[in-house]
């Protein structure tokens, strides 16, 4: 399978005060292959949601470099990136807080076809289109985010991502706040997209158990490292770092 | 059989909008620990913090009764109330970090709770509280007396919660949420450390959880709570492994399970 995203000996630095930078992503190199669905698993602090900021452009690497379809983002021109940035685009854990409270959903989620051109009878068609494929009814378009329930809001956030058509989805704990009966149906969700669209997909979590049942590749970090990586199911019966073999064990 | 020591006997629980909780009686015996399973929502906090005498001033029991050893809670006034709460009743949080002062040291702080069951020396206080921390494997036990909240971690944290609400010696503990905000490692620390709680003091414990595996880990019995109902309540190995009710169902089926060669 081709690549698409190519990461090398990427490096994160964080200043912070009177203290040593820490490092949060400590020279990391993976890639993700087209149609895939690669976990990154780890304790809080290991780095794993550095790396989906770094992924997205939303903060620069202090070292390395990030291809994506062959190109360097790191080196890019900011013009030239915000093409690409569309090709990749994020779910995030809690999907009230990212929302504008006092715009609807509608609004957030075509905001990004406004951006690009679409006029607002073609934003709105599209939005309705974008709920329906994400299993919401065209109402919902209509309401705040305080008026719908934590799926319904994840539901429209994956809408939203979906609206410029990107080839890549990174799910930032995307179902970690939900209750399992509502994970259950967003994971539902987005195995049929990945199927329909060919997504392929960062999914970052720390449920191995859901890691298994949904991901094709897991990356485990350990402070800001990897430390493990293979299949669900090797990593799983056959742990090589210290580290996973004890977050295996913990496992309830 | 053992002791009752907890009885909900038919509890509906109203808020301004209307009742909340419908109808909901189980007991719980020394020793037991029981696991009040359910989606946000679902009712659990609130069944656990009518206990307490916790629910905020818009919230009532407004049918049936609450027995703990034999006296109605329902009927104490608030300082008789204030004498359980804590010393026979304790009760710890989901986030064990905001539950305790920031500014002030963890020794302060188990000085000012113990005080506020009954008058005892400081050195008398200091003593009890590092000869618990000692049984339960905590390590450098005098530092931690002097730390800051800040300072640890957040698994050190809910453990120092736990610690403080077993000082008194509680006959119940109230767990809401204790492990939903820590990592699996961290997590599954804290679970046996309950789980060793029970065995040294033979406390009772009811856990409030959204996590299956954590009550399938811990729990005795347990209660699956939805829109304020009760599902089903029996023998935890029962109700998890082989449920009869159809939200049980449902619910067990969406818990994805991990699968070991």
């Amino acid at each position: 399978m081709k690549e698409i995203i190519t990461v090398n000996n990427l490096t994160k630095y964080f200043k912070a005060h009177g203290k040593a930078d820490t490092a949060a992503v400590d020279n990391v190199s993976f890639s993700l292959h087209d149609g895939e669905t690669l976990a990154l698993v780890g304790e809080s602090g290991s780095g794993k949601s550095t790396i989906a900021r770094l992924l997205t452009g939303l903060i620069k690497a202090t070292d390395g470099n990030i291809r994506i379809y062959d190109k360097d983002i790191c080196k890019m021109k900011k013009n030239k990136a915000i093409e690409l940035y569309s090709q990749i685009q994020m779910v995030f854990q809690n999907p009230a807080e990212s929302f504008n409270p006092r715009k609807t959903l509608g609004y957030g989620i075509g905001e990004s076809l406004k951006n690009r051109g679409y006029n607002s009878g073609a934003t709105a068609n599209k939005v309705a289109e974008l709920l329906e494929m994400c299993g919401l009814p065209a109402e919902i378009a209509l309401k705040y985010p305080h008026q719908v329930s934590g799926g319904q809001c994840q539901r429209a956030a994956i809408a939203r991502a979906l609206a410029v058509e990107p080839r890549i989805l990174i799910c930032d704990e995307a179902t970690s706040s939900l209750d399992v009966t509502v994970q259950k149906q967003i994971i539902e969700l987005l195995d049929k997209l990945r199927k329909s669209k060919i997504l392929s997909i960062i999914f970052i979590c720390h449920n191995l158990a859901l890691v298994q049942q949904f991901c094709d590749r897991v990356i485990v970090l350990y402070d800001g490292k990897i430390v493990d990586q293979g299949t669900p199911d090797e990593i799983i019966n056959n742990p090589q770092a210290d580290y996973t073999k004890l977050l295996v064990d913990s496992i309830l | 059989m053992r002791e009752e020591i907890l009885k909900f006997d038919s509890v509906e629980i109203s808020f301004e909008e209307g009742p909340v909780v419908h109808d909901v009686s189980f007991s719980l015996h020394s020793g037991e620990i029981l696991a009040l399973v359910g989606e946000s929502g679902s009712g659990k906090s609130t069944l656990i913090k009518s206990a307490m005498g916790l629910l905020n001033d818009n919230g009532l029991v407004t049918k049936g009764d609450i027995y703990y050893k034999g006296t109605n809670l329902l009927q104490l006034s608030e300082k008789e109330m204030r004498k359980i709460r804590g010393a026979e009743i304790g009760m710890i949080f989901q986030d064990a970090k905001s539950s305790l002062c920031p500014i002030r040291t963890i020794g302060s702080q188990i000085i000012e709770s113990m005080n506020s069951h009954k008058k005892i020396p400081k050195a008398i206080a200091k003593e009890k509280a590092l000869d618990l921390f000692e049984k339960i494997g905590f390590r450098e036990a005098e530092k931690l007396w002097k730390s800051y909240p800040f300072e640890l971690s957040g698994g050190m944290n809910q453990r120092v919660g736990i610690a403080i609400s077993m000082l008194m010696n509680p006959s119940i503990l109230l767990a809401d949420e204790p492990t939903s905000a820590l990592d699996v490692a961290v997590q599954k620390q804290v679970v046996d450390e309950m789980l060793n709680l029970r065995e040294l003091f033979g406390t009772a414990i009811i856990i409030v959880t959204h996590d299956i595996s954590v009550a399938a880990a811990m729990a005795d019995t347990v209660l699956v709570l939805k829109d304020g109902n009760m599902m089903e309540y029996g023998e935890a190995k029962k109700v998890i492994d082989s449920p009869e009710n159809d939200y049980t169902k449902h619910l067990m089926e969406a818990v994805p399970r991990l699968k070991r060669a």
